[in-house]
């Protein structure tokens, strides 16, 4: 098992969820490719994202809309910013070519905004492409274990 | 109840809707949410499946009319049923998920089988029974059903007037929402379901509400392009809210776009001028480019169709009551059915920008909903304001008209909500 890659991999994907739960959205934006494409899906099976209803799916344009959405204060459903917690781990590197990388791992995040502390347990998958000596992401997929389910708002990047 | 004032008590339900104000006990009381399960869910037409959602031999969906499980299936004929989802032995289930294709229900308990129709078929060891089984006699509970432009409605009770009665004059609206296909048939392609913590009858009110856009939409706003703002700006603008009867209503909040299949000369919107970039590419004649491009964008108005169903703007709003302070929120998405592949991609990608969880528009919706219901425990004897518009209410052929923002679809549906409650 390559454990070095796992090292850098894992403190790249820590690094970006300490930025999402810190509310460091200018980093985050600068975290990835031109055409990284950030998705939330519903159906837990599904592949063709292009072509299905997600729950996001945000190019470079929507992730800044998003982000500058988050921080306006125009909307009352982040208004208060909800705070946000989340653990990532269990990383297993799914394929690597010396560029790019793709790893897999889990992500439990906890959301407490007004009185109601919520709880969001995620498969997340990564595509890494090597920059710099560290990563950018081509694509990152959250899937969340209760996608199928009735959600409430999400006023914040998962 | 024991909390309830002495005000409270001296009204009659019917007293608790005057013309223009409802009482707080229509969003706050459980008996009152139990009696509308009974003289409104179970006493008119209710919408359950759009027919895309069902579309072979043995396809069902799994919904709810009020509180009570349904299965909505088409059988070997095509013809659809929608049935009780209770085994007629010890009422268990028959059918689990929200939508898939079978060729029969079969109880998971003790194997009672059911065909696609709901005919009892047949029980493991009918021995015991003595040939006294009336197998005839329990089936599945099987509802009434009729279809008007592929949209399926159902109800329990049988002596109610035909559906394309029911809808009357919402009937050429629906007509016009379908034009959304733009010559290809409207197809159900996924939804977003949420929840929020309040009566059904709130979000009823939302979808002829253009009052809150500008407000509680003004982050979603801020994300689109200056000239989709400012076709967005209907408030103040030259819409109309129009009461249909029978607690159907329309909102027109852009009235260049009632008939999608008019105005196809107008120029295209830069949101849209890519698109129309790469149907062109793709050889779709102009005309035909126009005709896309125009339906991506969706129709001007929200039809509510009283009590559960709206065709909004580019998509199917349905409504499923929980209990009094519960209530489920479907936004369906709506594609052109073997149409070009990035015009429904451009559907799908305006669908996640306002609707569902990470939204830039429904949580806003929902937070605000939460908070009329909150704000609803304070003042018990106090009402809520339906009067907005009622000034400027004039006759039209088709019922009554006000401005954009008037309440007047609200009153409609609750003058429907009183009609049944008191019948």
């Amino acid at each position: 098992m390559n454990t070095e890659l796992i090292t850098q991999v894992a403190a790249f994907i820590w690094q970006e969820a300490d930025m999402l739960d810190h509310g460091e959205y200018a980093q985050w934006l600068e975290s990835w490719t031109p055409d990284g494409l950030y998705i939330v899906p519903i159906d837990p099976e599904q592949t063709d994202f292009a072509n299905t209803l997600n729950y996001a799916y945000d190019n470079a344009e929507m992730r800044e809309k998003r982000v500058a959405r988050l921080g306006s204060g125009e909307s009352i459903s982040t208004s208060p910013v909800p705070r946000t917690v989340r653990d990532v781990s269990r990383f297993r590197v799914l394929s690597n070519d010396g560029t790019n990388v793709t790893v897999r791992c889990a992500q439990n995040l906890r959301e407490f905004r007004k009185d109601v502390l919520k709880h969001y347990t995620a498969d997340v998958s990564f595509e890494l492409v090597r920059s710099g000596g560290s990563f950018l992401i081509r694509r990152k997929v959250v899937r969340l274990i209760n996608s199928t389910d009735t959600l409430q708002g999400i006023g914040y990047i998962l | 109840m024991t909390n309830k004032t002495d005000a409270q008590h001296a009204l009659t339900l019917g007293d608790r809707v005057q013309a223009d104000r409802v009482h707080t006990s229509l969003y706050t009381d459980p008996a009152i949410f139990e009696q509308e399960m009974d003289k409104v869910f179970s006493s008119t037409w209710v919408w359950v499946a759009h027919a895309s959602e069902i579309p072979e031999a043995g396809s069902y969906k799994n919904t709810y009319i009020g509180v009570q499980p349904v299965i909505v299936v088409r059988d070997r004929k095509q013809k659809v049923h929608v049935l009780l989802n209770r085994c007629r032995h010890r009422a268990a289930t028959v059918c689990e998920g929200k939508k898939g294709k079978t060729s029969s229900f079969v109880c998971p308990y003790h194997g009672w089988s059911y065909s696609l129709d709901g005919a009892l078929r047949g029980v493991p060891h009918p021995e015991s029974y003595a040939d006294q089984l009336e197998k005839g006699e329990l089936g599945l509970v099987s509802l009434r059903v009729e279809e008007y432009a592929g949209m399926i409605f159902a109800t329990m009770k049988n002596d109610i007037e035909p559906l394309v009665d029911y809808l009357g004059p919402a009937k050429k609206w629906m007509d016009l929402f379908m034009k959304q296909g733009a010559g290809y048939p409207i197809k159900v392609a996924g939804e977003h379901r949420f929840r929020f913590p309040g009566n059904w009858k709130i979000q009823l009110e939302n979808t002829t509400d253009a009052y809150h856009f500008p407000l509680v939409h003004k982050s979603f706003l801020s994300s689109v392009d200056k000239q989709t703002e400012e076709m967005l700006d209907f408030v103040g603008g030259s819409g109309y809210v129009e009461d249909l009867g029978n607690g159907h209503s329309v909102m027109v909040m852009i009235p260049q776009l009632i008939d999608l299949e008019e105005n196809l000369d107008a120029p295209i919107p830069a949101r849209f001028a890519e698109l129309a970039e790469e149907l062109r590419a793709e050889g779709h004649a102009d005309q035909e480019v126009r005709r896309i491009v125009r339906a991506v964008g969706g129709s001007g108005f929200n039809l509510n169709i009283f009590p559960n169903i709206a065709c909004s703007m580019a998509f199917f709003r349905v409504l499923q009551p929980i209990s009094v302070n519960e209530t489920e929120i479907h936004h369906a998405v709506i594609t052109m059915d073997g149409g070009p592949q990035v015009a429904n991609q451009a559907r799908l990608r305006l669908h996640e920008h306002f609707q569902g969880p990470m939204g830039f528009g429904t949580p806003d919706d929902s937070e605000a909903w939460e908070r009329v219901q909150k704000g609803a425990s304070a003042g018990k004897d106090l009402w809520i304001m339906l009067n907005r518009g009622l000034a400027g209410e004039k006759p039209t052929p088709d019922g009554r008209a006000s401005d954009v923002s008037a309440e007047t679809g609200m009153r409609a549906a609750y003058q429907q909500w009183k009609k049944l409650m008191t019948a």
